[in-house]
């Protein structure tokens, strides 16, 4: 065929020609598909920040959240936010880094260890409203009333899965001669792995705490029935508490402009934050990797 | 520490007994750190089994009530206390459908760019942009959907839409209504655009494992950089695209404060996708607090316990997917 038709493989040649054509069609397509996504990223970014800036003020950090029709700040949220946070990372923080360490070093290929990795991932990626259904069965019905602590421990069950998945991730990265060096020291296992194992993974495990936080603190469907919400100043973990992201929920569902104005200052900060987090949990696993 | 005193006696029988103590103290040691570990790992496996038996018993009361009948009514009514379970269903599914329409093409169109034609200084930037999107947490989408996004809907696509399909057979009811704004299509186009990062970050990953002896072998035999993609890069990691597409879409399925804020929270079945619904999700989040009586509660619990099961498969399908490429890879 070829023999017969010596300009078969010129570059000219129409059935080339089309192929040629049709990659340029595809690949312009893919083009337009990255720009159309970040195009996304800018317009959420931009508006956040047009909207947001303005309610910026020291009221927003400094004065409770205002009844309809005042001024008033972000106070309580903020600080509500940041208690059930550390208390719900302070939990689920050694539970995952422990699960981790039993899959990464202990049962690295037994049956427990593939059932619990499969089980982790489904709830890295499960509803976390279910998870609010699940505190409000457990500890809300049982001590009769919201609380913070109740929204702590909703996020603590939102940390663990974040954790377990990046320390066995970050201890299996750590050459096996540095546990064989160890152990042939005399070393019990237990101490091979505190000291030798997570000294080594260390940058990589806070990547993935930073990770977690960047995660809970965005969370807003579980907190909604464990920790409700409380328009005053309150650091008791019996009661009710505040959190950033269910006072923007509350304030920009609501009809007053002064709530929604608030709503997106508090927008704004919740995004910094979880972006801050996430781009130093980036450079932190960056430089670990050099 | 305790055994500092065989030390200085230097007999070989204290020396024996001093090493046999501390082998001791370090077996205990090992033993009790190795079941911290493990108990630790079973309590992963007791939350999953925990958060189903709640719902389980949560919502026993309105499957007793409602028996099968729960999954095929559309009534909700707090009032005579009937309810069912098949407007929110539809919603989530249907919202689900909407978002992976657009998210897949538009995400592995993403990935290609990045692997195939994207100049390697913005490789990183671009990537790491989509990924930071993925982080925004979801309340930032929702507050974005109803002040920014639903109105511009309102004012532009959705007349659109009416105009152009109206009068149209079977499109003319599918978008049917007056331009609400918010409703079925502007919640599946906010979930369009909180699945992207995710099908796009993870199909990129993927493709990266086409070895690229393969692909060069292609261009080699004269293949256009779209017939690579087409014949060689999507055959070899069909797989994983699959289980990332489905990792997407059980993000969807569960997703709650994005659509809540822009769904219209209605209770019924409509052809049209302009007009107001809701999801399981979006319900739970809307009236959980305000439920009064049992009934109400335990029929919101039962909303979640279906959404829960209908999660739990569709990651479950895709992790499978995923381990399978894997192991592959591993090989």
């Amino acid at each position: 065929m070829s023999l017969m038709e010596p300009h078969a493989h010129s570059a000219d040649h129409p059935l080339y020609r089309r192929r040629r054509r049709k990659s340029a069609i595809m690949m312009t397509l893919s083009l337009a598909a990255a720009l159309f996504g970040i195009a996304w990223l800018v317009a959420i970014l931009a508006t956040l920040l047009f909207k947001g800036v303005g309610g910026l003020s020291l009221a927003a950090f400094t004065e409770n959240t205002p009844p309809p029709g005042s001024e008033g700040g972000l106070l309580n949220a903020i600080v509500g936010s940041l208690i059930m946070t550390a208390i719900g990372v302070a939990i689920g923080t050694p539970v995952g880094i422990l699960a981790g360490t039993y899959m990464a070093e202990y049962g690295k290929h037994n049956r427990l260890s593939t059932v619990v990795r499969f089980i982790n991932d489904i709830l890295l990626s499960a509803p976390s409203i279910v998870v609010g259904l699940f505190v409000y069965e457990v500890v809300v019905v049982k001590m009769g009333h919201f609380s913070g602590i109740a929204g702590a421990l909703a996020l603590a069950i939102i940390v663990v899965p974040v954790v377990v998945r990046t320390t066995e991730d970050m201890l299996n990265l750590v050459p096996h001669q540095l546990r064989e060096a160890a152990s042939a020291l005399g070393l019990p296992r237990s101490t091979v792995i505190q000291r030798i194992a997570y000294k080594a993974a260390q940058a990589g495990i806070i990547t993935g705490v930073l990770l977690a936080i960047a995660r809970v603190s965005g969370e807003t469907a579980p907190l909604l029935f464990t920790a409700l919400n409380n328009q005053f100043w309150s650091s008791n973990l019996n009661a009710p508490m505040a959190s950033l992201p269910v006072v923007i929920f509350q304030f920009a569902l609501s009809p007053y402009t002064d709530w929604q104005q608030l709503a997106w200052t508090g927008a704004l900060i919740v995004t910094f934050a979880v972006l801050a987090l996430s781009i130093a949990a980036r450079i932190l696993a960056a430089r670990s990797g050099k | 520490m305790t055994d500092a005193p065989f030390e200085t006696a230097a007999s070989f029988a204290g020396l024996d007994a001093a090493r046999a103590g501390r082998l001791r103290s370090f077996r205990i040691r090992d033993g009790l750190f190795r079941n911290l570990t493990l108990a630790s790992a079973l309590l992963v496996l007791a939350i999953l089994g925990g958060v189903i038996l709640a719902l389980i018993i949560g919502s026993s009361l309105a499957f007793e009530t409602f028996g099968f009948g729960f999954f095929v009514t559309e009534s909700w009514n707090p009032v005579t206390e009937k309810f069912g379970a098949l407007s929110p269903i539809y919603g989530t599914l249907v919202t689900s459908l909407i978002a992976m329409l657009i998210a897949v093409p538009v995400g592995l169109g993403i990935a290609i760019f990045l692997t195939e034609l994207c100049p390697p200084v913005f490789r990183r930037p671009i990537g790491v942009a989509i990924e930071l999107l993925a982080g925004i947490p979801s309340i930032i989408y929702g507050i974005w959907g109803l002040f920014v996004f639903a109105p511009m809907l309102q004012s532009t696509v959705q007349p659109f839409l009416i105009g152009t399909f109206g009068h149209v057979p079977v499109l003319s009811t599918l978008f049917a209504g007056p331009p609400y704004g918010i409703g079925i299509l502007t919640a599946g186009l906010i979930l369009a655009i909180m699945v992207l990062p995710f099908v796009t970050s993870i199909s990129r990953d993927v493709f990266e494992t086409v070895p690229v002896v393969l692909k060069e072998a292609a261009y080699g035999v004269g293949c256009t950089r779209w017939e690579v993609v087409r014949r060689i890069v999507i055959p070899y990691t069909r797989v994983g695209v699959v289980g990332g597409v489905m990792l997407g879409l059980g993000r969807a399925l569960g997703e709650t404060m994005a659509v809540t804020f822009v769904i219209g929270n209605a209770h019924r079945i409509s052809g049209s996708v302009l007009a107001p619904g809701t999801t399981i999700s979006a319900s739970i989040a809307n009236e959980f607090t305000e439920a009064v009586g049992d009934l109400y509660t335990s029929s919101l619990i039962a909303l979640g316990l279906i959404l829960f099961i209908i999660t739990f498969f569709v990651l479950a399908i895709a992790r499978l997917m995923l381990m399978r490429l894997e192991s592959r890879a591993g090989a």
